[in-house]
């Protein structure tokens, strides 16, 4: 049974049309990691899951339809979006970002998912009176993780979490999306340059060309794979 | 002794370009406009009270009646005007927001005349013996209601979560669409209470200058000199600039003989100028940096 599927997805910014007629599904518990050039849609297809862009095409989450829903009306439906630039409130402390995530959750949820989230990342204990704007890059990609994840999101979509992150912070986010991933069964789409670490946590993988999908297989299937592995995952 | 009296008295001035001030820095923070109509819907604000009272209400119940009825202004406003024009050129937005300080001025005009209207106090008039100091319970007065409203903002804003997600939804609007707040409304409800604010501050203030369509002329300047001297998207900043120029104000008024009353408006003028000059960004302003 798919959580997410999608059936001739397209959207754009203005008159330029980006995603040419999407189709895929995740299923429950399913990691799908999208993988794709610069300009292939990848953010697009994002966005246009979680509302934030005029989308045309069917989607059914859950089994509901959501393509005509708003942006905050598909986050109340269980889709937690983290941005590219990770989009902290950086006025705002740590603590606060935190509890934001939690605004369509009654208070106790509230409590009882910070208590949670808060013992995979340690250093944000640390650091909950900070304004969020002083954290470093990876601190901040924790940051936004946990804000989505205080929504108790039933599907997380995460945007290049490594961008701008040295190799060994990538490593350990990573690794602690596959901690949570083991312990809530969460559905995750995941768009990432670093493929390699992306597959290796991954059920499947999809390649976007031009707005297109044209590769759909499982993760290790992907990692075999002659022409991804030249232009993906930087083997000769 | 006349010093301190000076001093107590620009507080009490101070209060008030503090509570204006404030409304002038809510509605930039949320939606980076300076709502150049602010002084006038206080004005309006202030009339509203006079027409209450005439029509036979007591002051008080008719001050909180337009303090409500100015917080639906607000909202209307932002919802009627400042949010279609979101992404118009931000110099159609002070155009249009200047052209609203015009209309609602000759409003206030066609409706109760130019003529001087007295406003009663909401203080008794009495003076308090403290010490040596002689103070009168109208300055006292203004302080503590001020002080109270500004208590209640900071527990609106630091301990209830519509008050953080206002934050939010002024910090990074986006973002806050993403966790599930409903941006627009936030936006609502903070120019509804910067209307809110700003008819305080224009009903503490007529019964001292007598209410007339032009009474928020001083002030307004006045406000601005606070904001920009507080750094104009910072809370505090606007009631500390607020403070500090009814402080200056008074003081510059009393002791420098030749500027006196009808010079001081150069005060503020001067205070924003100088402020501008040397610290652009205020005393608590946030300098804007990007990450990129």
């Amino acid at each position: 049974m798919s959580l997410l599927s999608i059936n001739g997805l397209q959207a754009g910014y203005g008159p330029r049309r980006v995603l040419q007629g999407v189709d895929l599904t995740i299923g429950d518990g399913q990691i799908l990691v999208v993988l794709g050039a610069n300009g292939a849609g990848k953010t697009t297809l994002l966005r246009a899951i979680s509302g934030t862009i005029p989308r045309a095409g069917t989607i059914t989450f859950d089994g509901k339809r959501i393509d005509q829903l708003s942006a905050r009306k598909v986050v109340a439906a269980g889709i937690a979006h983290v941005p590219q630039g990770r989009g902290t409130f950086a006025d705002l402390t740590v603590d606060e970002n935190i509890r934001l995530g939690a605004y369509l959750r009654n208070a106790a949820d509230a409590k009882r998912n910070r208590e949670r989230w808060l013992t995979f990342f340690p250093r944000l204990r640390e650091r909950l009176a900070q304004q969020a704007g002083s954290l470093s890059g990876g601190e901040q990609q924790m940051l936004a993780i946990t804000r989505a994840l205080m929504l108790q999101p039933r599907l997380l979509l995460l945007d290049e979490p490594s961008l701008g992150l040295a190799p060994i912070i990538t490593r350990g986010l990573v690794d602690v999306l596959a901690a949570i991933r083991k312990e809530t069964a969460m559905t995750m789409l995941i768009v990432e340059q670093n493929a390699n670490l992306a597959l290796a946590i991954a059920d499947d993988g999809m390649v976007l060309e031009s707005g297109n999908v044209v590769l759909r297989d499982t993760a290790a299937n992907l990692v075999g794979n002659d022409e991804v592995r030249r232009i993906y995952l930087g083997y000769e | 002794m006349l010093f301190a009296n000076q001093v107590i008295d620009g507080l009490a001035d101070g209060a008030i370009y503090a509570s204006l001030a404030l409304a002038l820095a809510f509605s930039y923070r949320s939606t980076g406009i300076v709502n150049f109509a602010q002084g006038e819907m206080a004005m309006l604000s202030a009339y509203a009270v006079w027409q209450l009272m005439t029509w036979g209400l007591p002051l008080v119940p008719a001050t909180l009646i337009s303090i409500a009825i100015s917080f639906a202004a607000g909202a209307a406003l932002y919802a009627g005007l400042v949010k279609p024009l979101s992404r118009a050129n931000l110099l159609t937005v002070v155009s249009v927001l200047i052209g609203l300080y015009l209309a609602l001025n000759s409003l206030a005009g066609f409706l109760w005349t130019y003529s001087i209207k007295a406003l009663p106090s909401l203080f008794p008039k009495a003076h308090l013996q403290i010490g040596p100091l002689s103070v009168s319970i109208e300055t006292v007065g203004i302080i503590a209601v001020v002080a109270c409203v500004l208590l209640l903002l900071y527990l609106l804003f630091e301990r209830t979560k519509l008050g953080l997600a206002m934050r939010g939804a002024a910090s990074t609007p986006d973002s806050a669409e993403l966790v599930g707040v409903p941006v627009p409304a936030m936006l609502l409800i903070g120019w509804g209470i910067a209307a809110a604010l700003g008819a305080l501050s224009g009903i503490l203030v007529a019964p001292r200058v007598f209410l007339n369509p032009t009474m928020m002329f001083g002030v307004i300047i006045y406000a601005f000199a606070a904001a920009t001297l507080g750094g104009f998207d910072s809370l505090i900043g606007a009631v500390v600039g607020g403070l500090l120029v009814g402080v200056v104000e008074n003081l510059v008024g009393t002791y420098i003989p030749w500027i006196g009353p009808d010079l001081k408006i150069v005060v503020a003028l001067i205070l924003i100028f100088g402020t501008l000059l040397i610290k652009p960004d205020g005393l608590f302003g946030r300098r804007k940096v990007a990450r990129l």
